[in-house]
């Protein structure tokens, strides 16, 4: 069928040499080359999902009185509009619920994936030359999904939306100079305004997808490009590649994959809880609730507000505010850093090699450790986040579990790095071993009774 | 990244029982016997029996830590500001007496039945316990109003949900879910614990109703949506997402991709 399907494309088009050519690309049969196309399938689920949302959603910020019977304690209260269609999509609206959950939870799979696929190609050395340009391309990608995210999850208008969308407007406040001129532009006005949930609208469901479309796309297209990388084997080498092809045997088993992220994400949506906006209530910005996190994407942010020092500074007329440290300038230098990462990498290393064949990440100690010391500070960060449900949970005064992870922030990736280190190093040590002594070795017994030790040739 | 996974799995070992309010609070009461009852009162004695009868149970039970005129010791408080509203709480609810001196009070099964927790009362506010009364509910029906005053006047400790909250310094704002009504208005009114009191200029009788008819509706929680993991909200979700979500992905993965089966050499 496909053979037919390429004659008949061939006969229009004159394909047949690209589609040959691209049925039969090989994909590397590893497993983790597997967690970007989890995070593709999140994007196409989260598109669909989030369209037929769009249907039913009011993104409104006038106002509203809800009646309905399925929470008779908002019965007649005044709401905006935005909260009572949420309210309606998920209590009144076929499948209305199923989707919003679904949505909801690709949304957190979505960034997971993301951020384990930029795990695997950081630490296997993945974004070496030539593929710098992908991999300064997935970190926007992941900085998009991150926005996406965060203004999906302040769309509804419920106490958690209000809530973080009031801290963010702090933070852009807090930008020196422009800070009050973007926060304005940026909600319309001060803060709630009427026109914020319309923007926040127009930005979730329309720029970011535009641009996270795009984006993979180029991604993929450069990939292709370019080729896949793979672990060095018998049979890999620097200038091939070794897989499956494309097609049958890779589509086959990415189908699998999508069938199992759609699966799940159903299946969560249909099984467990998220957001239930109904008992969170319509957002009065004079109330909060506690506790109140974000989104775990998010969380690490949160976190970061929590332990930052309240180094606010006093020049003049001008204040330049305590959020700008955690909220502005921290994320700033952690993606900094990791935008930078593969130049700075080969300014120490000296490289300008090409590389198709990827390295353990023991070969490389410092990249590693790198790795483990952002991910465990990014970490302890979103620990930090959620520190008043963990002294509920352990029974512990929340001040001094605040203090706690202000030490821990910065005393536990240094000594989670170092541990890193140590083991990149003892396993280079031992791999070097077992290259001076072959572990295949024959025992002989001589006539007299003694043994003897004779090596056999690798192959 | 393996940080981040064990702390999620201690988290979740942690959520995993029964809520972890009831489960702290039976630590509590299960560690030590409570104080045996002395004897079983007879059905509304006269008044000033009562009054010579919660004094037998207060200078058994109370006078340790309250003194013998309600002035405080170094182990608890003086009880001169409680009145009825604010014993009745501490005594129904099982907080009251406490195990271990001066450590916070948990909601426990009470260690009193019903007349003698009155006759405790009695004395108390009999011999200068002065605070609120204990208030009259009625029913109410407008459970619109009780939310906003629950969410104006409550949430910010107890949790959109009622499932409670750190209050900050060790102290736990409790769950209000097994509140009964009446537990529910005598805290209002006499605000236990670090808890602010509110009078009748700030939460009127009508108001009051409703929002004890609210606070009522909140240990059946609407979870429509499915399982809830102990109203975690987003932290609990976080962890869902990783260990379900990206825990069944990455079995897939296993199963149609390949592993290393040898380490090569480099």
């Amino acid at each position: 069928m496909i053979r037919r399907l390429v004659l008949a494309l061939d006969d229009r088009l004159g394909a047949a040499p690209f589609l040959r050519h691209a049925l039969r690309k090989a994909f590397p049969d590893h497993w983790s080359f597997m967690l970007g196309e989890v995070a593709a399938y999140c994007f196409v689920f989260i598109v669909l999902s989030g369209t037929y949302l769009t249907f039913f959603f009011h993104p409104s910020g006038h106002h509203a009185i809800y009646h309905g019977h399925a929470v008779p304690s908002l019965d007649g209260r005044a709401v905006s509009d935005a909260y009572a269609s949420v309210l309606r999509i998920s209590l009144e609206t076929q499948a209305g619920l199923l989707i919003r959950q679904a949505h909801h939870w690709c949304a957190l799979l979505f960034a997971a994936a993301v951020i384990t696929h930029m795990a695997r190609v950081f630490f296997t050395g993945a974004f070496r030359k030539p593929r710098e340009l992908n991999w300064l391309i997935g970190l926007t990608l992941l900085l998009l999904v991150m926005g996406d995210g965060f203004t999906g999850y302040s769309l509804p208008d419920d106490q958690l939306s209000g809530a973080g969308l009031r801290i963010a407007q702090s933070i852009a406040l807090s930008v020196p100079v422009i800070g009050s001129w973007a926060a304005y532009l940026f909600f319309g006005g001060g803060f709630p305004s009427p026109e914020m949930t319309n923007r926040l609208y127009a930005i979730h469901i329309l720029f970011i997808p535009l641009a996270l479309g795009a984006l993979i796309a180029l991604h993929v297209a450069i990939l292709w490009h370019q080729k896949h990388t793979q672990f060095p084997g018998k049979r890999q080498r620097e200038n091939n590649v070794v897989g499956s092809p494309l097609w049958p045997t890779y589509a086959v088993k990415s189908l699998a994959l999508m069938a199992a992220t759609f699966g799940v994400l159903l299946l969560l949506g249909g099984l467990v809880e998220i957001n239930p906006v109904w008992q969170y209530g319509p957002y009065d910005p004079w109330t909060v609730a506690s506790p109140a996190q974000p989104d775990w994407y998010v969380g690490w942010l949160d976190g970061a507000l929590r332990v930052a020092p309240p180094w606010a500074i006093h020049l003049g007329r001008h204040t330049i505010s305590a959020l700008l440290w955690p909220g502005i300038v921290l994320p700033g230098c952690l993606f900094g850093a990791l935008y930078a990462w593969p130049w700075l990498e080969g300014y120490v290393t000296r490289d300008r090699e090409y590389h198709e064949l990827l390295q353990f990440p023991w070969q490389n100690p410092l990249r590693t450790s790198f790795g483990v010391a952002a991910l465990t500070f990014a970490g302890m960060l979103l620990l930090a986040g959620s520190d008043d449900v963990q002294a509920r949970l352990w029974r512990v005064s929340v001040q001094q579990l605040a203090w706690f992870y202000h030490i821990a922030v910065w005393v536990v990736p240094p000594v989670a790095a170092a541990i890193a280190w140590r083991v990149c190093v003892e396993l280079q040590a031992r791999h070097a071993y077992e290259e001076d002594h072959p572990s295949r070795v024959v025992l002989k017994r001589a006539a007299e009774g003694g043994f003897e030790e004779e090596p056999v040739p690798t192959p | 990244m393996i940080a981040l996974l064990a702390a999620a799995f201690a988290t979740v070992a942690a959520l995993a029982p029964p809520p972890a309010l009831t489960a702290l609070a039976s630590t509590t009461s299960a560690g030590q016997p409570k104080p045996p009852l002395t004897h079983v009162a007879a059905p509304a004695p006269p008044r000033s029996d009562r009054v010579k009868v919660g004094g037998d149970l207060y200078a058994v039970h109370c006078i340790h830590c309250h003194g013998d005129k309600l002035q405080g010791t170094p182990y608890g408080p003086g009880l001169s500001a409680s009145g009825a509203a604010d014993l009745d709480f501490q005594l129904s609810t099982g907080r009251m007496p406490l195990e271990v001196p001066a450590t916070e009070p948990m909601r426990g099964p009470p260690s009193f039945p019903r007349a003698q927790i009155d006759a405790i009362v009695a004395y108390v506010v009999s011999h200068g316990g002065n605070g609120p009364d204990i208030p009259s509910v009625h029913a109410s029906a407008d459970l619109t109003r009780g939310r906003k005053i629950f969410e104006e006047n409550c949430q910010a400790c107890h949790g959109a949900t009622g499932t409670g909250a750190v209050a900050g310094f060790g102290w736990l704002a409790p769950a209000v879910l097994q509140s009964t009504p009446l537990q529910t208005a005598e805290a209002v009114r006499a605000g236990p614990g670090i808890m602010p009191k509110f009078d009748a200029h700030q939460i009127p009788q009508a108001d009051l109703d409703a929002l004890v008819a609210y606070v009522d509706t909140l240990h059946r929680p609407d979870d429509r949506g499915g399982y809830s993991l102990a109203s975690a909200g987003p932290v609990g979700e976080g962890l869902i997402a990783w260990l379900i979500g990206l825990g069944c992905t990455v079995l897939v993965m296993f199963a149609v991709g390949e592993t290393l089966k040898t380490t090569p050499r480099v």
